[in-house]
C-alpha cells in the first residue's frame, strides 16, 4: 500500500489565510480545532451564568435579580453547556482524532463537515441574543422554562422561546450532518486491515453516539416545532381543550433526552479506556465486553425516557416498566467499570494529569450513575424528583462525566495536537482543585434535596443556608480554577516542550504513529493494520 | 476492508457556501421570530414588518448557497472527481440522512398515536362528578372536548367536516405510487443507456409530483373554505395538517430535485455506471412515498 489517499481540485497548496482560513476550511484537523474552541469559549460563558445562579443562591431571599431572569439563566446555562459545550467538545475530538485513528486521509464528506461547525455559531447567537435584545427593551429576555421546554409554559413565554425553538434546530440540523459525516467516515474510510472489531474504543462510542443522534434529535426537532405552532399557528398538540396533552411534550422531549445523556457520554466512554490502558502500560482489558456493552446501553437509552416523569402520572405497568428498564441500563454499565478497573490492575500505573482525571472520573460517574438508579427507583423518586438531588445526579454524570472527561482527552491529546507538552505540574493543579471544589459544590445539594429543596427556584427556606453558602463558595472555586486550565492550553499551544510522536510511553493507535503536530494531510498514506 | 477500485480520496478545496448558508438560515430563523413577535406581545408589533424583510432576504441567501453548492458537486462529478470510494461515502450519507428523516416523521406519528390512544380516551374517561369534559366521547377523528387555552376559549367547531380517503387523497396515492413506477422505469432506461425512456419516465415523474401538489393545494383549499376544518381544529386539525404538509413540503422539495435531475439527464450528465445523483434523489422520492403510504393508512382512513 504505497499509493496516496487524496487529491485536490489542482496540485496545489495555497490554503487561504486568516479568518479565511477558517470560514471555508474543508480539512479535518481545522475543523476540530474550532469545535474545540469554541466549546471552550461557550464553557466558560455558561459558567459564568452559573456563576450569577450561585450567587443569588448564596442566601436565602432574593439578592441580586428577579426569578424571570433567574430562570432564564438556569435554561440557558444548561441548553449551552449541553449543546454548545460539551456535544461540540466530543464532535472537535472526533474531527481531530478519528481520522487519525483509523488511519483515513480525512473526514469523508470535508464540506458537510465545515457546515456541521458553521451552524453553531449563529444558534449560540440565538440562544444569547435575546438577553441582548432585552436590554434594548425588546422582548423579556432568554428562554425561562429550563432546558425541557414543558409546556405549558413554554407556550406563553415572549420571544426567548422562539428563538430557542430555532437555535435547537439549528444545532439539531448541525449534530445530525455531524454524525452523518462520522458513519461515513467510520464504515468507508478506515486503513485496510481494520475491521470493526479492531476500531479503537474512541470509534466505537462514537459510532453508536452518531447512531443515536440520527434516531432521536429529529423526534426534538419535530417536538419543539409543534410548539412553534401551538404558540403561533393555533394547534392544540398541547393542550387538552384540543384533545393534545402538556405530558405528550415530555414523552417527545425525553425520547431524545434520554439518548441524549448518553450522546454525551458515549465518546468519553470511548477515549477514557484508552487513556487508562496508556498509563497502566497494559492492554485494554475486555475490548469486546466493551463493545457490546457499549451496544447494549445505545439500544437500552431509546427505551426508557419516561423515568424523567414519573411523578407526572402514568398507569402503573408502565411505572413499572420504566423503572425496570431505566435499572436494567445498570447492568452493561457495570460491565464497563469492570472493564476501566481491570484495564488498570497490576498495571504499571503512572499518574500524569490525564490519567489522574481519568481515574478521578471513574470515581465521580460512578457516583453520577449509582445515585441514578436510586432516581430510577420510582417510590423513591417521589421524593426526589425536581429536587436538588436530581441536580446534584446530573452533575456528576455531566460535570464529572461529561465535562472532566473531556479535559483527560484535553491533556491526554493536546501534545499530539500542538507538538508541545503542556506544563505537567499546572494540570495536576488544576485537576485537584477541580475534583475538591466540585465535590464541596454538589455533596451538599445531594443532602439538600434530600431535605426538600427544590430545583429552578431562586429563593429557599432558611435551614437550607449554610449547605447553600458551600455549594456557592465551593462552585466559584471551581469557576475560577477553570482559569487555570485556560492558561495551560493557550500556553501549550504558543510553545513549550518538544512533544515527541508518541508523546506518552505506553500509548498505542495509529493517531501515535504520525508526526506531532501531524501533518496538514493526516495520511497521504494509507496505513495497513494487521 | 473493501477493496477501493482507486486509492485516491478526493478532498474539495475550502468552500465558502456553508458558512454563508448559515447566515442565511441565522437571518430567516430570526426574521420569522421577529414577525411573529406580536402574538406574544402586542408592544412588539413594529418588528412585524421588518422581521418578514429578514425572512425573505434569509430565504434567498439559503437558497442562493444551497444551489451554489450543489453546483460545485455536480462540477466535481463532471470532471470525474468522485470514483468508487467518494461514490460509497454519498451512498451511506444519503441513506443516513433519509433514516434521520424517518425519525424527523416518526416524531408527528407517534403524536397522532399518542392522541388517538392515550390523551382522548384519558380525556373522555373521567369520573362524571369531577370531569370538566362532560359529554365529551372518545372517538376518533376528534376535535378534542374544547375549553380554555391559555385564557382564550377554544370551542369545538360542530359543523366541521373530515377528509375522507376515497377522494382526492386515493387519487394522490395512484400518482404517487405510479411517479415511484416511473421513476424506476427511468432508472433501468439509464442503466440500458436508452435516453430516451430516461428522460421520458423522469418527465413523468415530475409531472406527476407536480400533479400531487395539484390536487393537495386543492384539498387544503377545501378544507379552509368548505369544511371548515383548520390548523386550529383541536387534534385532528392539527395532525392532519402537520403529517400531511410537512409531506407536502418534502414532495416540493423532491420535485424539485427530480427536475434538477431532468435537465441533468437531458444534458447527459450521467452514464450507466455512474449516477449516484439519480440514485440519491430516486430513494429520496421513495422515501417520501412510503411516508405517504403510512399518512394515507393512517390519518385519512382508519
Ligand atoms: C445508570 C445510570 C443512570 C440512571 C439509572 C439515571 C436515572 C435518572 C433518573 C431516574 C432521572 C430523573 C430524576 C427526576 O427527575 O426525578 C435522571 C435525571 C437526569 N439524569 Fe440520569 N441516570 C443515569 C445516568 C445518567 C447519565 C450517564 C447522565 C448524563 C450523562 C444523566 C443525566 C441526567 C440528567 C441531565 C437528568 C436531569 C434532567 C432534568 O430533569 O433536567 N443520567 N436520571
Ligand atoms: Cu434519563
Amino acid at each position: 500500500m504505497s499509493t496516496t489517499t487524496i487529491t485536490h481540485d489542482e496540485e496545489h497548496h495555497d490554503h487561504p489565510t486568516g479568518i479565511m482560513r477558517w470560514l471555508t476550511t474543508t480539512n479535518h484537523k481545522d475543523i476540530g480545532t474550532m469545535y474545540l474552541t469554541f466549546s471552550l469559549i461557550m464553557f466558560l460563558v455558561g459558567g459564568a451564568m452559573v456563576l450569577g445562579i450561585r450567587a443569588e443562591l448564596f442566601q436565602p431571599g432574593l439578592q441580586l435579580m428577579k426569578p424571570e431572569f433567574y430562570n432564564q439563566l438556569i435554561g440557558v446555562h444548561a441548553l449551552i453547556m449541553i449543546f454548545s459545550a460539551l456535544m461540540p467538545a466530543a464532535t472537535g475530538f472526533a474531527n481531530w482524532m478519528i481520522p487519525l485513528q483509523i488511519g483515513a486521509p480525512d473526514m469523508a464528506l470535508p464540506r458537510l463537515n465545515n457546515w456541521g461547525f458553521w451552524l453553531l455559531p449563529p444558534s449560540a447567537i440565538l440562544l444569547t441574543l435575546p438577553f441582548t435584545l432585552a436590554l434594548f427593551g425588546i422582548g423579556d429576555g432568554a428562554i425561562a422554562t429550563g432546558w425541557t421546554f414543558y409546556p405549558p409554559l413554554s407556550v406563553q413565554g415572549g420571544i426567548g422561546v422562539d428563538f430557542a425553538i430555532f437555535a435547537v434546530h439549528l444545532l439539531g440540523i448541525s449534530s445530525v450532518m455531524g454524525s452523518i459525516n462520522i458513519i461515513v467516515t467510520l464504515f468507508n474510510m478506515r486503513a485496510p486491515g481494520m475491521t470493526l472489531m479492531k476500531m479503537p474504543m474512541f470509534a466505537w462510542g462514537w459510532l453508536i453516539t452518531a447512531f443515536l443522534l440520527v434516531a432521536t434529535i429529529p423526534v426534538l426537532a419535530g417536538a419543539v416545532t409543534m410548539l412553534l405552532t401551538d404558540r403561533h399557528f393555533g394547534t392544540h398538540f398541547f393542550s387538552a381543550a384540543g384533545g393534545g396533552d402538556p405530558i405528550m411534550f415530555q414523552h417527545l422531549f425525553w425520547f431524545f433526552g434520554h439518548p441524549e445523556v448518553y450522546i454525551l457520554l458515549l465518546p468519553v466512554w470511548g477515549f477514557i479506556p484508552q487513556i487508562l490502558q496508556t498509563f497502566s502500560r497494559k492492554p485494554m482489558y475486555g475490548y469486546k465486553a466493551q463493545v457490546y456493552s457499549l451496544w447494549a446501553i445505545g439500544a437500552l437509552s431509546v427505551v426508557v425516557w419516561a423515568h424523567h416523569f414519573f411523578t407526572a402520572g402514568m398507569p402503573v405497568p408502565a411505572l413499572l416498566y420504566f423503572m425496570y428498564s431505566t435499572m436494567a441500563i445498570s447492568l452493561p454499565l457495570a460491565v464497563l467499570f469492570f472493564c476501566w478497573i481491570k484495564t488498570m490492575w497490576r498495571g504499571s500505573m503512572t499518574f500524569e494529569t490525564p490519567m489522574l482525571f481519568a481515574v478521578g472520573w471513574i470515581i465521580l460517574f460512578g457516583i453520577g450513575g449509582l445515585t441514578g438508579l436510586v432516581l430510577a427507583d420510582v417510590a423513591a423518586d417521589a421524593q426526589y424528583h425536581n429536587s436538588y438531588f436530581v441536580v446534584a445526579h446530573f452533575h456528576y454524570t455531566l460535570f464529572a462525566g461529561g465535562i472532566m472527561g473531556i479535559m483527560a482527552g484535553v491533556y491526554y491529546w493536546l501534545p499530539k495536537m500542538t507538538g508541545h507538552m503542556y506544563n505537567e505540574k499546572l494540570g495536576k493543579v488544576h485537576f485537584w482543585l477541580t475534583a475538591i471544589a466540585f465535590n464541596m459544590t454538589f455533596i451538599p445539594q445531594f443532602f439538600l434535596g434530600l431535605a426538600g429543596m427544590p430545583r429552578r427556584i431562586p429563593d429557599y427556606a432558611i435551614q437550607f443556608t449554610e449547605f447553600n453558602e458551600i455549594s456557592t463558595i465551593a462552585a466559584f472555586a471551581l469557576g475560577f480554577s477553570q482559569l487555570l486550565f485556560v492558561y495551560n492550553i493557550v500556553m501549550c499551544v504558543k510553545g513549550g516542550k518538544k512533544a515527541t510522536d508518541k508523546v506518552w510511553e505506553g500509548a498505542v493507535g495509529l493517531e501515535w504513529t504520525l508526526s506531532s503536530p501531524p501533518p496538514y494531510h493526516s495520511f497521504t498514506e494509507q496505513p495497513t493494520v494487521n | 476492508m473493501a477493496s477501493h477500485l482507486e486509492n485516491q480520496y478526493f478532498v474539495p478545496h475550502g468552500s465558502i457556501y456553508p458558512s454563508i448558508l448559515s447566515v442565511g438560515l441565522l437571518t430567516m430563523a430570526s426574521g420569522f421570530i421577529f414577525s411573529v413577535a406580536i402574538d406574544k406581545s402586542k408592544d412588539l408589533a413594529y418588528l412585524q414588518s421588518p422581521g418578514k424583510w429578514m425572512m425573505i432576504l434569509g430565504a434567498v441567501i439559503t437558497t442562493a448557497m444551497v444551489f451554489k453548492w450543489m453546483g460545485a458537486v455536480i462540477t466535481e462529478s463532471l470532471t470525474n472527481k468522485y470514483k468508487g470510494w467518494e461514490d460509497k461515502s454519498f451512498r451511506i450519507g444519503m441513506i443516513t440522512f433519509i433514516c434521520s428523516e424517518v425519525a424527523f416523521f416518526m416524531a408527528f406519528f407517534g403524536t397522532l398515536f399518542y392522541m388517538r390512544i392515550i390523551s382522548i380516551p384519558d380525556l373522555a374517561g373521567y369520573d362524571a362528578d369531577i370531569t370538566p369534559y362532560k359529554n365529551f366521547l372518545a372517538t376518533w377523528p376528534s376535535q378534542g372536548p374544547g375549553g380554555i387555552v391559555l385564557g382564550n376559549e377554544f370551542k369545538v367547531n360542530a359543523g366541521m367536516e373530515f377528509m375522507k380517503p376515497w377522494g382526492l387523497a386515493a387519487i394522490n396515492t395512484g400518482l404517487l405510487l405510479t411517479s415511484g413506477a416511473t421513476i424506476t422505469w427511468a432508472h433501468w432506461a439509464l442503466i440500458k443507456n436508452n435516453r430516451t425512456q430516461l428522460i421520458l419516465g423522469m418527465f413523468a415523474t415530475v409531472a406527476l409530483g407536480i400533479a400531487f401538489l395539484a390536487c393537495q393545494a386543492v384539498e387544503y383549499h377545501e378544507a379552509y373554505t368548505h369544511m371548515g376544518l383548520t390548523l386550529g381544529s383541536g387534534a385532528y386539525g392539527a395532525t392532519f395538517f402537520m403529517l400531511t404538509g410537512f409531506h407536502g413540503f418534502h414532495v416540493t422539495l423532491g420535485t424539485i430535485m427530480l427536475i434538477v435531475i431532468l435537465i441533468r439527464c437531458m444534458k447527459g450528465h450521467f452514464t450507466p455506471e455512474h449516477h449516484f445523483g439519480f440514485e440519491g434523489v430516486a430513494w429520496y422520492w421513495h422515501f417520501v412515498d412510503v411516508v405517504w403510504l403510512g399518512l394515507f393508512i393512517f390519518v385519512y382512513w382508519l
